[in-house]
């Protein structure tokens, strides 16, 4: 606050003066040639682009000492150090460029600002000047293109290779995560928005969470009927409630599909086993994961600064990334002499109102540690039996007349 | 077309208001780009100050935006969100596309080619008038119930479609779309305007190749914007659609406010890639007249030929060319197959080359020259400094592998800011204080202009350049407060710095506005031609009248760039100028 108004403060009367200045000079401008450009001032201006060259680069360098140690934070995962790598590449090429074009630019203006006594050369092209530095750029461009090709097959091929990593399922909605282990058999059961409730945020499919849908569904499309029947006719009220009975019925009938689709014809599985994990994401050092992104509502994105890993999370598509990180958090805490550091997750793509504080912490810990806290979550089947234990019992009695 | 010299009735209306002369139709432009342009300015400032010092009142924001945005002086985040697109929307389309474009282009295209005025006067007053209905729709809106367009300047839907999602996509979101379907109106009357007009009304003489770079520039930019606004059309209006009718182009399995969704099989990635088919055009939409605009400043006040004209020209239009084929860059991370992202990283990194050529180009110019430092020569080397300032970080952004880490955070912001924003917004200034002689018939001060220049450039770079830093860290951008996370906890007084560069660079700008008002009515007279300029605006009397030249049209004889030609007295010779026996023209 105080840095605002000392600021304002410092400008406004900076503008005040300026402004006294320029009816002074208003006056003084109808009867001098101000007009005709005058050796003195216009050298003096050739000076000021100097001094302004070097102070671009010594904010340059000063920007680069101070803040340049969090540029970057040391990339924790095996493509993290190639990527890191093309960016040094890149570096060295567009800096070179940066600063040389930057030089010229301020020694030609330095040298050659107007004098009243001599002409510009006439000059107006040069095949040969022209064609080198065409060829140039496109050779270091040539090099960045490789490099960087190398680089993004090496990234992305990570996504098909990986048969044995662990599945993990990122989910977001507006504005938490959820992380979805694949249980034992590490493999994601199959999910749907039309599953979704409170008791189940995923809308992840089994037997019970099919029969707790349907209920709901059916009790809601009897109440709709109701309304229906106390409607008045052929009003704007009715015709919003046929729309939704309507909807309730495609549900139905979307949920009856689903069913079919893995009972019968056996595409993906139940998630009986699933599990799933708010707030932290817990992952084995040194083994490939592939994480699997989708969201209930907005586009939202996952950026792991540390993992140099970034995917969106589109609603009504599932998006992938794979990595394998190397470094685990204990180690990290060390490396960095922070013993809070975190790995951490964060949203990058604007989706709504709390988009800013849309985070999670990412935990790496060796194999075993890992599998000692895998082994104490519950499984999704487990946490469906908690909050609706009605369904289990009508189950087990199911099971048990077979 | 407007014919000749014949003087005719004039009331109020038809010479300010509904007038279909050029140059009174490019100061309309002029002066609604920079009223919308100061409320985009503004809200920048109010973002900023959230991004300093978060979560602390003040009264300003308070003043401005009333106790149910900034109750108690602390802005809300739907409000900062909301901020934010509009400022982009107002920056990006109004200022730099019909700012931009619509005051020079019209201004300049009849001038500089020797017509008497567009093909179409009425249709330029359209464009004029469709796009003053689009910033009076844009303005409404910003006093909605529910707050403006919150979902970023590029409206990605779910979030822009689903006023559960975000406040701002209720009615705010309808009056942005709206206003869009008004501005993209508008560009398209102006541009094919503009097309016909270089095509069909240039003066005897003027062949392509002696056409100045600025008209160049603009008439490839008008083909741009008639080849991709429609586009961006079309995606808005499917937008309309699923936002109002029910259809489901870019919605499905949406679950939101305790509610499934209907919508089913759309897909929110169509809506990106038919944004960024417009999008990445429109970024040169605004660049290509700057480079014009600067081309010919630069060539001027240098007293020098532009060097390499035709390669100049060449680059205009392979950077015309290849934008068509790089949208995909905007992309990379939306689970685009690797190999698409391959091909985008290739064709964004040939778009590096014709760029590379033109700064080469603009420095080679000054050269051996003879630089005046006028206000607008100031801006224009502003300019090839942003330009080069921003167009290396393109490259890292154009590496598929390296977007991953940079991909929407502080980086990206640095980058466009610069190489678009700042070197467009350089330009333009440029332009006005080169055209103002010709637009008013007045000249602005001098002094106060070399001190608008300074303040604002380095508050410019003051404020962008250590953005590079923040998104190499990883901060993300749209976000309310960065204190969240600890790890950003360093960047806090980097923050403060940035939000002081914005007050002070935003103060700056009412020097201008002072010297742009006050001379209008108190400048000194302008000379017929204050620049010793080659081109033909300058042969134009300084009293504007209908038909622009009262006898014949000029007849030209020769480019645009003989300044301190050998053999000739004066450091420039006028486009009229026959050549001499045995005087070679343009660039040999
Ligand atoms: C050397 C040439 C350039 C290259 C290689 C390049 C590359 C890129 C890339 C790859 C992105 C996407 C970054 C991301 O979202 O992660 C980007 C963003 C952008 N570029 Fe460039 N660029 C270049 C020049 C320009 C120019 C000349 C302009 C404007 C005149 C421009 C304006 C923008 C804008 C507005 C965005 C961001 C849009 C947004 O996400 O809001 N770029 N550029
Ligand atoms: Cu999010
Ligand atoms: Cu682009």
């Amino acid at each position: 606050m105080s840095y605002l108004l000392l600021a304002i403060a410092v400008v406004v009367v900076f503008l005040i003066i300026q402004l006294i200045r320029v009816f002074e000079l208003t006056g003084k401008l109808r009867n001098s040639d101000e007009y005709s450009i005058k050796e003195g001032p216009n050298r003096n201006r050739a000076l000021g682009w100097a001094l302004f060259g070097i102070g671009y680069f010594v904010f340059f360098i000063w920007l680069a000492v101070k803040y340049g140690p969090m540029m970057l934070p040391e990339a924790a995962s095996a493509h993290g150090e190639s990527i890191d790598l093309l960016f040094d590449i890149n570096w060295v090429i567009l800096i070179t460029a940066f600063v040389i074009t930057h030089i010229v630019l301020f020694y030609f203006v330095n040298v050659y600002y107007w004098r009243a006594n001599r002409k510009a050369d006439f000059i107006t092209h040069n095949n040969k000047l022209e064609l080198v530095w065409t060829v140039v750029p496109a050779i270091a461009l040539a090099v960045i293109v490789i490099y960087g090709l190398r680089t993004w097959n090496e990234v992305t091929g990570d996504m098909t290779a990986s048969d044995d990593a662990i599945k993990i399922e990122l989910y977001a909605k507006q504005f938490d995560w959820t992380a979805r282990y694949g249980g034992n058999d590490n493999n994601l059961g199959v999910a749907n928005f039309n599953f979704i409730n409170t008791s189940n945020p995923l809308g992840l499919i089994n037997k019970s969470s099919i029969a707790i849908r349907l209920d709901e569904l059916k009790a809601e499309l009897n109440e709709l009927e109701e309304d229906l029947t106390k409607a008045p006719k052929d009003g704007k009220k009715e015709r919003a409630i046929k729309r939704k009975i309507q909807h309730r019925k495609d549900q139905v009938a979307a949920i009856y599909a689903m069913k079919r689709n893995i009972e019968v014809n056996g595409n993906g599985a139940y998630a009986d086993d699933d599990k799933l994990v708010k707030l932290e994401l817990h992952i084995p050092v040194n083994k490939p994961v592939n994480i699997q992104m989708r969201s209930q509502d907005v586009i939202h994105s996952a950026l792991m600064p540390h993992f140099r890993a970034q995917m969106n999370c589109v609603p009504g598509m599932v998006t992938n990334f794979n990595f394998t990180p190397t470094i685990t958090t204990e180690e990290m805490k060390k490396k960095t002499g922070n013993p809070d550091f975190e790995y951490i997750l964060l949203c990058n793509k604007i989706c709504g109102t709390a988009h800013y504080n849309m985070q999670m912490n990412i935990i790496v810990e060796p194999e075993e540690e890992y599998l000692a806290w895998y082994g104490e979550q519950k499984t999704f089947n487990d946490a469906l039996m908690a909050a609706h234990p009605e369904y289990f019992e009508d189950n087990l009695a199911d099971n048990q007349s077979k | 077309m407007a014919s000749g010299t014949a003087v005719h009735q004039e009331n109020f209306f038809t010479k300010y208001l509904f007038s279909q002369d050029h140059k009174m139709i490019a100061k309309q432009f002029l002066l609604t780009g920079m009223f919308m342009a100061t409320i985009g300015m503004i809200m920048s400032v109010l973002f900023r100050i959230q991004l300093a010092w978060p979560g602390e009142g003040f009264a300003v924001l308070n003043f401005f935006l009333g106790d149910k945005w900034a109750p108690g002086g602390v802005l809300d985040p739907n409000m900062y969100l909301a901020l934010g697109t509009i400022h982009g929307t107002i920056m990006v389309f109004f200022l730099l596309t019909a700012g931009l474009s619509g005051t020079f282009a019209n201004l300049l295209i009849p001038l500089q080619i020797g017509a008497r005025d567009m093909a179409s006067g009425f249709m330029n007053m359209l464009s004029y008038w469709f796009f003053f209905i689009s910033s009076v729709i844009m303005v409404a809106s910003l006093f909605v119930e529910s707050g403006p367009a919150s979902a970023g300047w590029t409206v990605y839907p779910p979030l822009s479609a689903l006023p559960q999602a975000i406040p701002g996509s209720g009615m705010g979101m309808t009056l942005w779309l709206v206003s869009m379907v008004f501005f993209i109106a508008s560009s398209l009357i102006g541009g094919l305007n503009y097309i016909v007009t270089v095509i069909n009304l240039r003066t005897k003489g003027m062949t392509m190749t002696r056409l100045p770079l600025t008209i160049w520039a603009l008439f490839v930019t008008a083909i741009l914007g008639l080849l991709s606004f429609p586009v961006l059309f079309s995606a808005a209006l499917l937008l309309l659609f699923d936002r109002s009718f029910g259809t489901s182009f870019y919605l499905s399995d949406i679950y939101v406010a305790g509610e499934a969704l209907e919508y089913s099989g759309g897909s929110p990635i169509l809506y990106e890639h038919l944004f960024w088919f417009l999008g990445h055009p429109e970024v040169y939409i605004i660049l290509l007249p700057a480079l014009g605009l600067t081309s010919e400043i630069i060539s001027n006040n240098s007293r020098k030929p532009i060097f390499g004209y035709r390669a100049m020209v060449g680059s205009i239009l392979a950077i015309g060319f290849l934008s068509f084929i790089v949208w995909g860059h905007h992309m990379f991370v939306t689970g685009m197959d690797p190999f698409l992202g391959s091909v985008f990283t290739f064709t964004t990194l040939l778009i590096a080359i014709p760029s590379a050529v033109k700064v080469f180009n603009y420095i080679t110019t000054l050269w051996k020259a003879n630089i005046r430092f006028t206000p607008a020569m100031m801006f224009s080397i502003g300019m090839v400094s942003t330009f080069i300032s921003g167009g290396l970080t393109g490259i890292i952004l154009a590496d598929a592998a390296l977007d991953i880490t940079v991909h929407d955070t502080y980086f990206v912001v640095a980058h466009f800011h610069i190489v678009m924003g700042f070197s467009a917004v350089n330009a333009m200034f440029a332009g006005v204080y080169h055209w103002y002689p010709k637009m008013f018939g007045r000249m602005m001060n001098l002094r106060l202009g070399y001190i608008h220049f300074w303040l604002t450039f380095i508050a410019g770079y003051g404020v962008f350049f250590p953005m590079h830093f923040l998104g190499l860290a990883g901060v993300p951008r749209r976000y309310y407060t960065n204190s969240e996370f600890p790890l950003f906890d360093g960047f806090v007084d980097m923050n403060v710095m940035m939000t002081v560069f914005a007050i002070v660079g935003s103060i700056a700008q009412f020097i201008f506005f002072f010297n742009f008002f006050y001379s209008m009515k108190r400048g000194p007279k302008a000379p017929q031609n204050p620049w010793k300029s080659n081109t033909l605006e300058w042969t134009t009397p300084v009293e504007h009248i209908h038909g622009n030249w009262p006898g014949a049209l000029p007849e030209v004889h020769r480019w645009a760039y003989d300044y301190s030609k050998p053999g000739k007295e004066d450091d420039y010779v006028a486009q009229t100028v026959p050549l001499e026996d045995g005087e070679t023209d343009g660039e040999h």
